[in-house]
């Protein structure tokens, strides 16, 4: 069913009782020309870039939890390509692009709102890492630029700039196309187009075992039986790690928790994204009004679905010294999320171990604003069997040959 | 806040201390292959559920080796390197 203003007449008049839901809860078939396993933004974009792109419709996502219940419903939602190398900006603005037509291309209105995003700065130190990483950016071709003080205080304007402020203002990076999404949107949208095109999307399906058979992988054993596939992708965060040692394939991936943070709605009192190199501390408001809040990982590597005190404290001392204003402010919700955080803080796409197996995986804390990109790569791997030139740089070989794509160095990503 | 067990200082706030590599991951020995030698370097196990890893307490300075279950966080135990 097409969502349009003729759609929505209709059912008023008919009482809103032809609605039907966005995707099918679809039962596992016997065989499959290729599973992707993790039903999160990465794999059911991937489902949906095989069906739409190649063609390839006998696809089944498995999903061990429901469709939005992992990290794809509990991050921070900015969409950003503000990256230091090559590599890099040509994944995560490729991303960016096609989240820009991403509520027409899926007919789902994905609320993206590209408000900008500044990164500030408060050393001098700090403001020639943001020339240079903006002038990095320029020359990879995307919108960035350095922002002097004056601009970016107009930009935030309860920030703290008086006399006792820990970290002033003292300017910054900033993309403009950057912004947010409606994260669990990007999934259900994904979802239902995935659907529509064939694809079984199935929940509740855990994967406990891979097949292979003379160096090529023929199935997954699931808790809802054995499914037949020649093409497997593992899109599954946390999780990747534990499924590619069922194939004796072992990643340079630790696992941490990363926590949010929602306030309580109030005013509109911040119409960008910001982030503060000096607290580490990031927030945005949403179109109800709370803000959404994050910042560095959890120090202890964890499985489990929770955050510690540390970290929570950290965040919110931050930002209470960037806006001591929100002091009296109530925080609605806080919770956690399993990141898979990869040595030079970049992902991992493509082949490993058997013929047939391909991961997209590792993208750590920074996973959602990726969404569209890695579905086009993963997808471009399980039907053609190569790399995409932009997935190439990012293949598990370049910790044995050295090539690594460091952006923590790079762009001071915060893992 | 979580309380983790040094060797040397006794029970200390989880802040105190940092975690370094997973233990057990015994140097190559002759001449390992590239491949060989970057599986040393960076791939790791990260189990889910009972898991021994080398932390650094950092007060005091010293490595030990602490065993802890990653789903649910309990300490089960923790001994001297030396």
């Amino acid at each position: 069913m097409k969502y349009s203003a003729v759609t929505l007449a209709r059912e008023a008049v008919r009482g809103q009782r032809g609605w039907r839901p966005a995707w099918v809860k679809a039962k596992p078939k016997d065989a499959y020309d290729a599973i992707i396993v993790g039903g999160g933004g990465h794999g059911l974009a991937t489902a949906y870039c095989l069906a739409k792109t190649h063609g390839l419709t006998r696809v089944a996502v498995l999903e061990k939890g429901w469709i939005g219940g992992g990290n794809t419903g509990r991050n921070t939602t900015v969409i950003r390509s503000n990256y230091f190398y090559p590599e890099s900006v040509a994944l995560y603005d490729l991303a960016l692009r096609l989240y820009e037509g991403l509520s027409k291309e899926l007919n789902y209105n994905i609320m993206l709102s590209q408000r900008g995003m500044l990164i500030a700065a408060h050393t001098p130190a700090q403001m020639e890492i943001c020339n240079r990483i903006a002038n990095a950016m320029q020359l990879n071709g995307v919108d960035g630029r350095l922002m002097e003080a004056e601009e970016a205080a107009a930009k935030v304007p309860l920030a703290n700039q008086g006399a006792q402020a820990r970290y002033k203002l003292m300017g910054g990076i900033w993309q403009g196309r950057a912004g947010v999404a409606r994260h669990d949107a990007v999934a259900w949208g994904y979802a239902r187009a995935a659907s529509a095109l064939g694809v079984d999307i199935i929940e509740g399906c855990e994967v406990s075992d891979i097949r292979v058979e003379a160096g090529r992988v023929t199935g997954v054993e699931t808790d809802l039986g054995p499914i037949r596939t020649n093409r497997l992708g593992l899109a599954a965060a946390g999780a990747t790690p534990g499924l590619a040692a069922k194939v004796g394939v072992r990643l340079p991936i630790h696992t941490y928790a990363l926590q949010a943070f929602v306030s309580e709605p109030i005013k509109p009192i911040l119409n960008t994204v910001l982030l503060y190199l000096g607290t580490g501390t990031y927030l945005s408001q949403s179109d109800k009004g709370e803000l959404v809040i994050g910042g560095g990982l959890d120090r202890v590597p964890t499985h489990g679905q929770k955050g510690n005190l540390p970290a929570q404290e950290e965040v919110l001392s931050g930002l209470l010294e960037m806006f001591p204003s929100f002091g009296q402010l109530k925080l609605l919700r806080q919770w956690g999320g399993v990141v898979d955080v990869v040595p030079d803080s970049s992902p991992i796409l493509g082949p490993a171990g058997p013929d047939g197996l391909y991961l997209n995986c590792g993208w750590g804390t920074g996973g959602f604003k990726a969404i569209p990109a890695g579905g086009t790569l993963l997808a471009h791997m399980l039907a053609t069997g190569a790399h995409h030139p932009i997935s190439k740089p990012f293949d598990l070989d370049r910790f044995r040959t050295g090539r690594l794509i460091d952006e923590a160095a790079g762009s001071g990503i915060a893992h | 806040m979580q309380t983790f067990p040094c060797p040397f200082c006794g029970p200390r706030d989880e802040t105190e201390f940092h975690f370094a590599v997973e233990a057990d991951h015994p140097r190559p020995e002759n001449t390992p292959s590239d491949v060989e030698w970057a599986a040393y370097l960076y791939t790791v196990d990260a189990p889910q559920g009972p898991a021994r890893e080398i932390w650094l307490h950092i007060p005091c300075g010293e490595y030990f080796v602490m065993s802890r279950n990653t789903r649910t966080r309990d300490v089960t135990g923790s001994e001297a390197l030396r």
